[in-house]
């Protein structure tokens, strides 16, 4: 049986009866025809529960501890994958990850969040939330991968960059600025995709790109539900609320000019069929990889800095002179 | 109709005397002792028992640091528009407008060029008194423009910041100014031109976590609050109380994060010296 969110439990019910009397196995026509509608049943349940899902909920899959992880989607689409570790200056950061890998016969760097799955897991992994020293890696690991010429892939997964005394210590401010800083100009195609959870400057950190693609359910936001919902409405049932208002869904994404792509998954969410997902992100991957590869450095950077530069709305009233 | 109307406020009336007498006194942020104004008017706005640098305004901002008379603003109608359509117990358009009447400005980032001791330079200056200095698509966009305009010119820029962080109305458009600022800067760093930060109280969020840990030379003022994510944050997170002097900018300086810490009557002096080495 899988995990089922609470606003799952429709399905929850449909899916109980299905394994219940399949599990009987009884050859009967009338149960054979029981089982055939229940199953037709669960989809367009499925259909409808997550045609019209709210951003709370979107923000409950794209935390789902079933969902797939950078270290999942490597395995599945790219060989020989070679994870690289430390910072070189202070440890090695576990919550994220990196190396080098080939992905169709192409090699590149990937780094991501890690949230780690089992409880012991994400203890080791603080959960998905980088220190300073993940931050360091991660750019270490960019350097190579342009010294080397190496095109860049980062996965999007994390709550955010961890608020610590030894992250204030060591920079965490200063870890993340830099990163910003110097993605914005290394030469090399760069690729990032919101997995799961896009945690404000802890997400961005990791997230500046030529191409921002984003899973279907995924979210990307300034600041969580929760943080928004304490800050402006003092009041924690003002949490779903805030996740709509935020605007920090893929399709809100898209619409405001912040992501090129939405990823489809497939239903219910890509935890519920991995390999599918991950079909689709590497096809994304090929297409835009292709028209990226077939550009200049100078190219490259120009059409970043563009897309930046244009980035946010305002207004401005200019007077004509006569 | 009642004639015994009670008046808002419930308590008897404050006569201008008991007003103007507790206007002259002030409580510091940081040693907590009642200081009188006028002394700290006097001192730059520093308190006299510590040694904390009061915020200062925009414009004595720039009064401290430029030549008199030399300081010209950029592009100052430069709007805010509220492109989530964002409301809580207030609309974003409401917050905006209300502010902008009470600061008489358009958003929290004001631009411009002025001479330091005679040295053309451009300067940035974060207004806290606009909604926590709070970084949306207008702090971006001007700040973009004044490190192209330092660029294009060659000159040194100035950036002196007090932000809450990114601004949490503009969502995900906000969170993107930093990439976007960070992206200016880096540009700005290729062509050798000088980018100076000072860190003023507070400087929090998406303001740390860009810009202002970006400079060539990073100057905090004396015990200004510096950080990425906010004292309550962390102590609710890791359920500890936070050592004495967490996040002041003698914190930062003892842990390798800003250059130096000079105090507010000597700023423009070191900030002239320190130019005359980077151009």
């Amino acid at each position: 049986m899988r995990d089922y969110l609470e606003f799952e439990k429709p399905l929850r019910e449909i899916e109980e009866k299905i394994e219940k009397l399949a599990a009987a196995g009884s050859p009967k026509h009338s149960v054979q025809e029981e089982l055939r509608k229940l199953k037709t049943r669960l989809a367009q349940e499925e259909v409808e529960l997550y045609s019209k899902i709210t951003p709370w909920q979107r923000t409950q899959l794209a935390r789902h501890a079933q969902r797939p992880s950078v270290l999942d989607y490597v395995n599945s689409f790219c060989r020989d994958f070679q994870e690289l570790h430390g910072d070189r200056a202070f440890a090695d950061d576990r919550a994220i990850v990196g190396g080098f890998a080939r992905f169709n016969d192409q090699s590149i760097m990937i780094i991501g969040h890690q949230k780690g799955r089992t409880l012991k897991e994400r203890m080791e992994r603080n959960f998905g939330m980088p220190n300073p020293e993940g931050y360091r890696k991660a750019l270490r690991l960019m350097r190579l991968a342009e010294k080397f010429r190496r095109p860049i892939i980062t996965f999007i997964d994390t709550p955010g960059a961890y608020p610590g005394i030894g992250a204030e210590e060591r920079g965490q401010a200063e870890a993340i600025a830099r990163n910003l800083f110097v993605m914005s100009r290394l030469a090399v195609p760069i690729i990032s995709v919101v997995i799961g959870e896009g945690g404000s400057g802890g997400a961005l950190a990791l997230g500046v790109a030529d191409r921002v693609l984003m899973l279907e359910h995924s979210i990307y936001s300034v600041i969580s539900p929760e943080g928004c919902a304490a800050i402006l409405w003092d009041d924690p049932a003002k949490v779903p609320d805030a996740a709509a208002t935020l605007k920090m869904t893929a399709e809100d994404l898209y619409k405001l000019g912040v992501i090129d792509e939405v990823i489809p998954e497939p239903a219910g969410g890509a935890h519920r069929d991995p390999d599918t997902a991950a079909k689709r992100i590497a096809k994304s991957f090929t297409t835009h990889l292709s028209h990226l590869m077939d550009l200049t450095p100078e190219q490259l950077l120009a059409t970043r800095d563009e897309k930046y530069r244009k980035m946010g709305v305002v207004l401005e009233l200019t007077v004509q002179k006569i | 109709m009642a004639w015994f109307k009670k008046q808002k406020g419930n308590g008897p009336p404050t006569s201008p005397r008991s007003k103007s007498v507790e206007g002259m006194w002030l409580k510091c942020n940081h040693c907590r002792e009642i200081v009188y104004r006028k002394e700290v008017d006097r001192n730059n706005k520093v308190c006299p028992k510590c040694e904390y640098h009061f915020p200062i305004s925009v414009s004595e901002r720039i009064a401290l640091l430029t030549d008199l008379g030399t300081f010209k603003e950029w592009d100052a109608n430069v709007e805010p528009s509220d492109p989530l359509e964002f409301t809580d117990s207030r609309s974003y358009r409401d917050r905006l407008k209300s502010q902008q009447e009470k600061t008489g400005r358009k958003d929290a980032l004001v631009i411009g060029e002025g001479t330091i001791n005679g040295r053309r330079a451009v300067l940035a200056v974060f207004d806290f008194g606009f909604m926590g200095g709070s970084m949306g698509s207008v702090v971006g966009e001007k700040f973009c423009r004044a490190a192209e305009k330092a660029k294009a010119g060659n000159l040194p820029l100035v950036l002196v910041t007090t932000s809450g962080g990114a601004r949490m109305q503009e969502g995900i458009l906000s969170l993107m100014q930093m990439a976007r600022t960070s992206a200016a800067a880096a540009k700005l760093g290729e062509a050798r031109v000088p980018f100076v930060c000072i860190l003023a109280d507070p400087t929090f969020g998406g303001v740390t976590a860009s810009i202002a840990m970006l400079g060539d030379v990073i100057i905090a003022e004396p015990k200004a609050l510096i950080g990425f994510a906010g004292p309550r944050v962390i102590e609710q997170t890791i359920k500890q109380q936070l050592p004495d002097e967490f996040q002041r900018a003698e914190f930062l300086r003892d842990h390798g994060m800003v250059d130096m810490i000079v105090e507010r009557k000597h700023l423009k002096e070191s900030l002239s010296t320190l130019l005359s080495h980077l151009s």
